[in-house]
């Protein structure tokens, strides 16, 4: 596929990491020529500095024959002007637009055809924002990813003494909870993928992937380890994009404090959060980070743009005594050598992100894309068309289907009802299937296993 | 000298323009056909505009731009020249009157307090009473707003004008791009609810003259009346529950008003903290209040408390004034409350006087803010309110007035105490007089009225109902030096 990608920020970067690994033709415009040199001594792509909304920088960067435009640069307004040129000069087929302004967003009918003309909006920080409360919501879990908006959820937990099913093989589970539909996707022990069967016995320390309907996160959560209390206050480092929304959206129902080191920042801050204490100071300032109590936090989320910081911010509440700390890090290197150790939660935005996104680059009616395990596993969430006949998967009992062996169907939503994914579930046409594969090397073959034939059309 | 002399070119103005006000008693004598009284309105209107003609005359060379500290003047002269105007037809129809009480009528109009000197108010001819109640219905809305919208036609710009009339902390956001067409829009919101106000009170069974007086009264937060008993004339529970919703809606911010009208949403009230403060408290008092006089045994069943207590707690705490019973007979803790009630309730922008909801908030969220200070030394914490970050400056200015309020109050109290008026008296006269309510307590009460007062207590009060009208800074920075340097 040909991608043109518009602004070469931190966003701009992953993402055409990401395609590019993926076997994509991926051009980058961005104004700013040193960031653009930084890629292309990295990566496998063309890059181009000039101006994203002007046209002739678009038609040099070869928009004429793209098949799907990306424009996130850091102006709302430049990734729309991008969108509309797209369409109505050189009839791109796929626009992607990066808006953050809720003022935008509000108005949908501003996307379509007849203005500007952006197929799809994304926003990282939003989604960003949605995972870091998710992760505030259920503190005992290690990743809750969302799919069917919400209806299904697949949760990453790591099994600990205490924990009913602990030391138990997996059959357990239904006998523990007759009434609740819940299926183990993935084990991961000593970071060594398992294929889950009825005998497989839990051992303390395992990371487990399960897959339930969202109102059972808890009641499974609570099979795999002895729960907590529930988060009530929040410590938030950094009042930047990510911490602000954030806090906007834990402050009615937590205690929550900011910590946000540039004055003029604290003082917008406080003006637009109405419960949130704002704090005026240095995350790393153990000082203030004590007089704070952090000791006495629930989740303590360092945010700040500043991996460095993050971390030493994290690693200095989790000595206090905060119960669980985040830290958001943007170098991947630091995440795999951070994450379950002293911090609880590496995050990389980047991973988080890039799913929204390669949902639209795939193959296949994909609804959503996770990427798991730092981008090892993925999951995917498929819409299936067609019949019998033109389709390998509809009408078909799972254990007909023939998946490749380490991918595994993990539910499937049927208009408002969540079905677990037993071998006796027959697949109907429109159903999204939730398939989690442990290894990324096997999804183009799950793509195409779920692509209708040509003759449906 | 030439500043002075702008300013008398302008009020000169208005003067004439404010002689129109005379129509109203004018047409009343002609209806109720009381010759004597018709030709005394008559001729103080002709001396109205002649006086104000003959200012303008004299200084018309002078006329000019006002800027903002003639602005400042010009306020203070307008509340004491046309209350010395309005004068005449008192002076001429009651020839018994002194100037000293008139003029304390009519400013007692003119800043909508209400508090009145004169007894037997059921035998003054109609035109006079009529007169007293324009007189506080044009002051409700602040006379000012009206000038805000007929002087700027005669070519005199009048943005600093209103700025002068509300130092308040509030209403930032203009409600429409043009001063005048604010003051415009405003002033049509005052004269549509008043019509609405006359239309029910008549409904719920009061003639005419009684129905526009009153109704004159409740949106100005005035406390005149045209009977000596006030509302307890009447004893309709009809009567005192139109009145205390009017009496309400006049309490609130009327831009709320014309926000509501304009945009055709009951919603936009919901927006208003300060209204719903105002409202929430005044709810929360008369229940209060019923219970404690229930409690008390004053009242001998609590629905009986209940009428009473929220009809005059109503009309205190918004400043009004009309009152339904003697509620200084009621025990001291209920007067008291609805006292301090009338330094605090209502929301700015209405016809009310006092520190206002808002400044009364700004100040509750300060103290708050000095907690979570001592609490959280690195906290951000701004002053907010309905959502609304609140500069320190502005509070810094609020806190300033609430130092002025209480040191007027505390000065004047004084002086009426070394004239040897009673503490509860002097005190709550000075409340009363200040926050442009009405009626105090002991011989000023609702049963009394300010005639006892000698003429010194007079002029104190007097000069209290101005500098409570005018916010203090605006009367209090014509008496600072720097005001008169170049």
């Amino acid at each position: 596929m040909k991608i043109l990608i518009l602004g070469a920020g931190q966003v701009g970067s992953t993402v055409a990491e990401s395609l590019v690994s993926e076997a994509n033709d991926i051009t980058v415009v961005d104004s700013d020529g040193a960031k653009l040199a930084l890629l292309q001594e990295r990566l496998d792509l063309r890059t181009l500095i000039g101006s994203a909304s002007h046209p002739s920088v678009l038609e040099q960067a070869g928009i004429v024959d793209t098949d799907m435009l990306l424009a996130v640069t850091q102006s709302d307004e430049i990734n729309m002007v991008a969108c509309k040129l797209a369409y109505s000069l050189y009839n791109t087929p796929t626009r992607i637009a990066r808006i953050r302004s809720v003022d935008f967003l509000s108005r949908p009918e501003l996307f379509n055809k007849d203005n500007f003309c952006v197929d799809y909006s994304i926003c990282p920080e939003q989604i960003l924002t949605e995972y870091i409360s998710k992760l505030i919501e259920f503190p005992e879990a290690l990743q809750v990813l969302q799919f069917s908006r919400g209806k299904a959820s697949l949760v990453a937990v790591r099994a600990f003494e205490g924990g009913p099913l602990v030391g138990k093989p997996l059959s357990v589970l239904h006998d523990n909870m007759p009434h609740i539909d819940a299926r183990v996707a993935a084990i991961f022990r000593k970071d060594g993928p398992l294929i889950p069967e009825g005998s497989t016995v839990v051992e303390d320390g395992d990371e487990i992937f399960f897959i339930a309907a969202t109102r059972n996160i808890r009641s499974v959560l609570s099979e795999m380890r002895r729960m907590d209390k529930p988060s009530r206050r929040v410590m938030i480092v950094g009042g930047g994009n990510i911490g602000r929304r954030l806090a906007q959206a834990l402050e009615r129902d937590y205690q929550v404090k900011l910590i946000e080191y540039n004055k003029k920042s604290c003082e917008k801050l406080a003006g637009e959060l109405t419960n949130t204490l704002v704090l005026n100071g240095d995350g790393t300032d153990e000082k203030l980070l004590q007089q704070e109590n952090v000791g006495e936090v629930d989740v303590f989320c360092a945010l700040t743009n500043d991996d460095e910081n993050n971390i030493m911010s994290a690693l200095l509440a989790k000595q206090a005594g905060a119960r669980k700390v985040i830290a958001l890090i943007n170098r991947s290197a630091y995440v795999d050598l951070l994450q379950g150790g002293k911090i609880d939660i590496a995050l990389s935005p980047a991973q988080v992100t890039i799913g929204s996104l390669l949902a639209y680059v795939r193959q296949g009616d994909v609804a959503a894309v996770h990427s798991l395990r730092r981008g090892a596993a993925e999951a995917l969430e498929m819409i299936v068309h067609g019949d019998r006949k033109s389709s390998k998967v509809v009408g078909r009992r799972i254990d007909e289907i023939d998946l490749p062996k380490g991918a595994t169907i993990g539910a499937v939503v049927r208009g408002d009802e969540v079905v677990m994914g037993h071998r006796d579930v027959i697949i109907e046409a429109e159903d999204h299937v939730i398939v989690f594969v442990i290894n990324k090397a096997m999804v183009k073959k799950v793509e195409k296993l779920f692509q209708v034939k040509l003759g449906f059309f | 000298m030439g500043r002075a002399l702008t300013v008398i070119n302008a009020l000169g103005l208005m003067l004439v323009v404010f002689s129109i006000a005379y129509v109203m008693p004018v047409a009343s004598a002609l209806i109720s056909g009381d010759m004597p009284v018709l030709l005394d309105f008559l001729t103080a209107m002709l001396w109205t505009a002649a006086i104000g003609g003959g200012m303008w005359m004299v200084t018309r060379s002078y006329k000019g731009e006002i800027s903002i500290r003639h602005g400042y003047l010009l306020v203070v002269a307008m509340w004491t020249a046309m209350p010395a105007v309005a004068t005449l037809p008192l002076l001429l129809v009651l020839p018994d009157l002194s100037f000293t009480d008139a003029y304390f009528e009519t400013m007692s109009g003119l800043t909508t307090t209400g508090a009145t000197v004169l007894t037997g108010l059921d035998l003054l001819p109609p035109a006079v009473n009529i007169w007293r109640h324009e007189l506080s219905w044009l002051g409700g809305m602040g006379i000012i707003v009206l000038a805000v919208a007929v002087l700027p036609l005669l070519g005199i710009g009048g943005r600093q004008l209103f700025k002068a009339e509300t130092p308040g902390p509030m209403k930032n956001a203009a409600l429409t791009p043009r001063i005048t067409e604010t003051a415009r829009n405003l002033w049509l919101v005052y004269l549509g609810i008043t019509i609405a106000c006359i239309a029910a009170l008549k409904w719920v069974g009061m003639n005419w003259l009684d129905a526009i007086c009153h109704a004159f009264a409740a949106m100005s937060l005035g406390a005149f009346s045209t009977h000596d008993a006030s509302i307890g004339y009447f004893n309709s529970p009809a009567i005192e529950a139109v009145l205390m919703v009017f009496m309400l809606l006049a309490a609130m911010n009327f831009a709320t008003h014309f926000m509501a009208v304009r945009g055709k949403s009951i919603k936009l009230y919901l927006l208003d903290v300060e209204g719903l403060s105002t409202l929430g408290l005044v709810l929360i008092s008369c229940i209060g209040i019923a219970g404690f006089l229930w409690w008390k045994g004053t009242y001998p069943d609590f629905l009986t408390a209940l009428r009473y207590a929220s009809f005059n707690v109503v009309s205190m705490a918004t400043d009004s004034g009309l009152s339904s019973t003697n509620f200084s007979l009621w025990p001291i803790f209920a007067p008291m409350w609805m006292l301090f009630l009338s330094c605090i309730t209502v929301s700015s922008g209405s016809t009310g006087g006092g520190i206002k909801m808002i400044r009364t908030l700004v100040l509750v969220k300060q103290a708050g803010r000095e907690f979570v200070k001592l609490l959280h030394p690195a906290a951000i914490n701004p002053m907010k309110i309905g959502g609304q970050v609140i500069a320190n400056s502005v509070v810094f200015s609020v806190l300033g007035f609430i130092f002025l309020y209480f040191m007027s109050v505390a000065t004047l109290t004084f002086a009426l105490l070394i004239s040897g008026l009673d503490f509860i008296s002097a005190f709550s006269a000075v409340i009363a007089c200040i926050n442009n309510a009405g009626p105090g307590l002991g011989v000023v009460g609702p049963a009394g009225n300010y005639g006892v007062l000698t003429d010194f207590q007079t002029w104190v009060c007097t000069f209290a109902m101005l500098i409570g009208r005018l916010e203090i800074f605006t009367v209090l920075i014509l008496f600072t030096p720097q005001f008169w340097k170049r």
